[in-house]
């Protein structure tokens, strides 16, 4: 019954990685930039939130109505400025200006905020609560929200890329951004959507976060971008439900991992990522399209 | 905007203009000094050899290589500067070489983008499935799934449901058998009806002469020949096509034009080779 609830803990802690990863794998799939300030978006998203709580007193779990639409905006003006900035010279200058960019927010947030510690709501019933099933399994029930989110964000971005009209475009630039603009798409401001779309999954992912666990400047880089490739990776590339497998995948493992010994947590997750590179380099799920 | 009303040949203002064109790539110099003259209602064919500069024209005029010199003018405005995008949506619209269709979008999801900004006009997506007749059944297919000339088919739906004012056409007869591009080129027709103006690049001259009703032949980036179809023999095409300069010939690659009577169109083109 122990693994049976391990395996439970992993695959809703698997929802949490798919909001990590799943934009990420947007980014790169439209415009083929990998973001490596990407954790840290996810951090300030954190931060922001925060701060939020601080002034408005809103209730911890409705933050993600102010936050995550300030990270959209942001998401848009990043990608039409440094972002495209780099494109326009190479798909490597993108590497180096999006982990220059991930060095000056951390930097920034040390400097401002400090390096202590920040965690979310952590008195709300919400977040400690959890039910049982049996005497082995206990869910939680911010791990079952968290989880719940992330299949809906996951079902409205495919909803949302292959039925409307903006899903359409950004399909149509990632497969061939010249023969977009002979179609009359600025494929410069379809790169910009993407990133808000983007960076708003992040942001959610960073709000979970910090009401799961607890985080400071550095957790976008030494936790959060490192699940977040670990969970693309095994999920495939490109593949929006790929990232909630890879997600599944990777926290099963760290669950299991940590059953058998304590530090091993994270060292099981990468041993499956590294397996999947090596055994089925395209990922659990194939790419098929960009959705 | 509105639409062109009328498509007679020859009218006294060209719709698009090119004006002493030079695009370089790198350090090679792809296009050198060239100008043309569109006319509504026209079907303007480039013709040449591989490498001539060609696609060249025709990526440069939709705004996808900048030129070094020269300008480009379409319905009165300059548009050397505009960005591809704006010039599609304002009517210069190009089938691109190779067809470059959205690889993991449907046939009727190509569409849809081709229509994404389009202008007011006849044609729609209901339109290009009259045209072509076996689209709609297969609308939900991928453009994968499809064979090269079916490809080409949505290739120039997807342009024509933009509904543009000039159809650039580049080497729509690339990699098909010979009896799909009669097919394709057999559709031209139903299309001019409906009052756009075509420029088309080819490498099929035969092709090409068919179906033009002016002809301008590139070499290594130079003009050597232009003239309507009935103007220009077939001797002529050839010099001018592959650069041989035969003894007591017309033309050759730096002459400009061949002096046969009627070839120059007095007015109509200016200065060739002016530099």
């Amino acid at each position: 019954m122990v693994w049976v609830n391990d395996v439970i803990q992993g695959i809703l802690i698997g929802g949490l990685y798919a909001l990590f990863a799943c934009g990420l794998s947007l980014m790169f799939g439209v415009m083929k930039v990998i973001n490596l300030a990407h954790g840290d978006l996810a951090i300030i998203g954190g931060y922001i939130a925060v701060g939020v709580i601080a002034v408005t007193h809103i209730p911890v779990l409705w933050s993600f109505v102010i936050v995550v639409p300030l990270m959209a905006v942001l998401g848009y003006v990043l990608q039409r400025t440094v972002i495209q900035a780099a494109l326009d010279r190479s798909i490597l200058t993108t590497l180096l200006v999006t982990f220059g960019l991930s060095v000056v927010i951390e930097n920034a947030l040390l400097e401002f905020v400090n390096a202590n510690s920040h965690s979310l709501g952590v008195n709300d019933a919400i977040i400690t609560s959890s039910f049982s099933i049996g005497s082995q399994i206990s869910i939680a029930y911010l791990l079952l929200l968290i989880f719940v989110v992330a299949v809906v964000v996951l079902t409205g971005l495919q909803y949302f890329l292959s039925r409307s009209r903006y899903g359409r475009m950004i399909r149509a630039v990632a497969d061939d951004r010249e023969a977009a603009q002979l179609s009359g798409i600025d494929y410069r401001h379809v790169f910009g959507i993407a990133a808000a779309i983007a960076f708003a999954t992040v942001a959610l992912g960073g709000i979970a976060y910090g009401m799961y666990s607890q985080f400071s400047p550095t957790t976008g880089t030494d936790t959060i971008l490192l699940f977040a490739f670990a969970a693309v990776v095994i999920g495939g590339l490109g593949s929006l439900w790929g990232t909630l497998v890879g997600g599944v995948v990777l926290g099963v493992s760290q669950a299991i991992g940590a059953q058998i010994s304590g530090s091993d947590e994270f060292l099981a997750g990468y041993i499956v990522f590294l397996a999947v590179l090596v055994l089925r380099p395209q990922g659990l799920i194939a790419r098929r399209g960009t959705a | 905007m509105s639409e062109p009303a009328d498509r007679a040949p020859k009218q006294d203002e060209p719709i698009l203009e090119v004006r002493e064109l030079t695009v370089h790539h790198g350090q090679l110099r792809a296009l050198d000094h060239i100008s043309l003259r569109v006319f509504p209602g026209e079907v303007y064919a480039i013709i040449g050899a591989n490498g001539a500069g060609k696609s060249t024209l025709l990526r440069t005029i939709a705004g996808l290589h900048q030129p070094t010199e020269g300008s480009i003018r379409y319905d009165g405005q300059d548009v050397t500067r505009i960005r591809p995008e704006r010039r599609a949506i304002s009517g210069i619209v190009m089938v691109p070489e190779g067809r470059r269709l959205f690889g993991s979008l449907t046939v009727e999801e190509n569409l849809q983008v081709g229509a994404t900004y389009a202008r007011k006009g006849p044609w729609t997506i209901e339109r290009v499935y009259e045209l072509f007749s076996w689209m709609k059944d297969r609308r939900a297919q991928r453009t994968e799934q499809l064979s090269g000339g079916e490809q080409q088919a949505v290739a120039i739906g997807r342009a024509l449901v933009a509904n543009p004012r000039v159809l650039m056409l580049d080497e729509l007869s690339l990699g098909l058998a010979p009896v799909v591009v009669q097919r394709i080129y057999g559709m031209l027709p139903q299309i001019l009806a409906t009052g756009l103006t075509v420029l088309l690049v080819e490498q099929d001259v035969s092709q090409a002469l068919r179906v033009a009703s002016h002809l301008q032949c590139l070499l290594e980036g130079r003009t050597t020949l232009q003239g309507t179809p009935s103007e220009v023999t077939p001797e002529q095409v050839e010099v001018a096509y592959f650069g041989l300069r035969s003894p007591g010939g017309p033309g050759g690659t730096e002459g400009g034009e061949p002096p046969v009577s009627g070839v120059g169109l007095g007015g109509v083109v200016p200065s060739e080779e002016a530099r």
